[in-house]
């Protein structure tokens, strides 16, 4: 029971002195075990992929009325488990068509670049108490995830660029357009996060939500959601690979394992996003009774990241494509100014609390302060909004009416 | 702190073996059969016309470049925030006051018409 209430901690524990035992000494047994320990982090995404893959098949089948996995014509296992490998496999065997005229060095990086930007962020993501459940705990964490996951745009217009044809161009060119212009949403909300936990290591983040940020920043979470759905291609921000419009987008000229991984990247960075969100906003690993048991730390996390990607199923699978304007639009007309906005206000609230309470305010007083800030900013925001169709109806009655008394003078 | 780093090292060096690992799979197992018909770039079946490196309306340059506004102020306000907690109270309003003069470049770039698509 003790060994299992600390389960990933004690296997690291009792792998170093196994080979300790085998001669090796302190250092180059630690060296080992965080070898492997890199190797259990890399392939974690693969193995929750392989299964999310099947998950949201299924699901999307359900959901808009069609055909899932197990009833694709071929046995698939019980419930269609099994798609997903023989998908890997097929993907594995099907020929790599090379299309003349590409350039090859960018080409052929770009998938394997793709791959590699979204394993890397699982480095800082907490799965646990203590220094042993996470990756590695960097002091400067968030701003680690946010220098990998950028990278990803410069891949995408490699790849959109490389392939020499003008869906793949015009993709690339959509990508740019849209991640950068939600990379900003996405870091403000960030900051007003790091403001309030005082830190950008990603255990004093979770170590900071006594009450979840959810709770005391629901308008800050909002935005990074909408912005990190637009960042991972969800699909009302869908834009870089519209499949009716630009076929696949940026990897349009990829076939076999090469299109596989740009599909396998991007379910990835669905879970990435959905382990961040969890961590920044749903309180990580914590919960009831993990002090005891540390392994109950994983399962929480696990548990919130499943919810997180359930809702990016849905919005995934029940939401229309936007056009590119309204794209842009949302963000720099509404997103941008409303992260802005709520940055002031949350550095400023959170620093009035400390200055009003010098004796150091309660969790759930500073929550209730924050929250009530935050709906003040949701309000004003609304009134905005609502104001500004207001005008737009008056400005459109006007217009109706400019008409008709023309055709009246006409007649 | 150096363990974390040696950890992100063999994080980088495993993630780049994986996707190799994955194209080298496919490598050996995959069948190699050319022809000039299938390695024609995809245009909706026609035959691909002129090259896909041309020039076309730099719609998206203003946008990168409102973008460059916002990220270095991003750049910038990543220190404050983390240490904001022991600045004194002004500090605090004067990375506000840095927010919000963006925020007046913003209405700026706005009222320009820079964000409207065209």
């Amino acid at each position: 029971m003790d060994f299992l209430s600390n389960l990933i901690v004690n296997i690291g524990a009792w792998l170093r002195s196994l080979l300790i035992g085998a001669g090796m000494d302190e250092m180059g047994a630690a060296l080992v075990v965080k070898a492997i320990g890199a190797v259990v982090v890399a392939s974690f995404p693969l193995v929750v992929v392989i299964f999310l893959i099947w998950a949201y098949r299924k699901i999307a089948a359900r959901m808009q009325g069609r055909l899932g996995p197990n009833s694709s014509g071929t046995w698939a296992g019980p419930y269609g488990v099994l798609q997903t490998f023989a998908d890997a496999i097929k993907m594995l065997t099907k020929e790599d068509v090379r299309p003349e005229g590409v350039d090859p060095v960018p080409y052929n990086l770009a998938p394997i670049l793709v791959v590699f930007a979204s394993v890397v962020v699982w480095a800082v993501i907490p799965f646990g108490p203590g220094r042993e459940l996470i990756g590695a705990d960097l002091s400067i964490g968030i701003f680690y995830i946010l220098a990998f996951s950028s990278a990803a745009l410069v891949v995408f217009l490699m790849a959109g660029w490389s392939s020499n044809n003008k869906y793949a161009t015009v993709g690339a060119f959509r990508a740019v357009a849209q991640l950068i212009g939600y990379e900003i949403p996405q870091l403000l909300a960030i900051l007003a996060v790091v403001m309030v936990a005082g830190s950008l290591s990603m255990q004093d983040i979770v170590g900071a939500q006594d009450v979840v940020f959810l709770v005391a920043m629901p308008v800050t979470a909002l935005i990074f959601l909408l912005a990190s759905f637009a960042e991972v291609n969800a699909r009302p921000f869908e834009l870089l690979e519209a499949e009716s419009e630009l076929v696949c987008g940026y990897f349009i000229e990829y076939s076999g394992m090469k299109f596989g991984m740009f599909y396998l990247a991007e379910f990835m960075n669905a879970v990435a996003v959905a382990a961040i969100f969890s961590t920044l906003f749903l309180g990580g690993w914590r919960g009831p009774w993990v002090d005891q048991a540390p392994i109950l730390g994983t399962i929480w996390s696990l548990v919130k990241m499943g919810v997180m990607i359930f809702l990016w199923m849905l919005v995934q699978i029940t939401l229309p494509r936007l056009r590119i304007d309204q794209m842009l639009a949302f963000n720099w007309k509404f997103l941008v100014p409303l992260a802005l906005v709520n940055l002031c206000v949350v550095g400023v609230v959170n620093r009035g609390i400390t200055e009003w309470f010098p004796a150091g305010a309660s969790a759930w007083t500073r929550a209730g302060i924050l929250l009530v800030a935050n709906l003040v900013v949701a309000l004003a925001t609304w009134g905005v909004l609502a104001a500004g169709e207001r005008r737009q109806e008056r400005r459109r009655v006007a217009w109706e009416a400019a008409q008709v008394e023309e055709l009246e003078v006409g007649a | 702190m150096l363990g974390s780093f040696i950890f992100v090292g063999f994080l980088l060096v495993v993630a780049l073996a994986l996707a190799c690992v994955m194209i080298g799979l496919s490598w050996l197992l995959r069948p190699k059969h050319p022809s000039p018909l299938k390695s024609e770039i995809y245009e909706c079946g026609l035959r691909p016309h002129g090259e896909s490196w041309v020039q076309f309306k730099a719609q998206y340059y203003i946008f990168a470049l409102v973008f460059l506004i916002f990220d270095v102020e991003a750049v910038f306000l990543f220190p404050w925030a983390v240490v904001y907690n022991w600045l004194p109270f002004y500090a605090v309003l004067e990375g506000v006051l840095f927010v919000l003069l963006l925020g007046a470049a913003l209405v700026y770039v706005w009222r320009k018409g820079a964000l409207e698509w065209m």
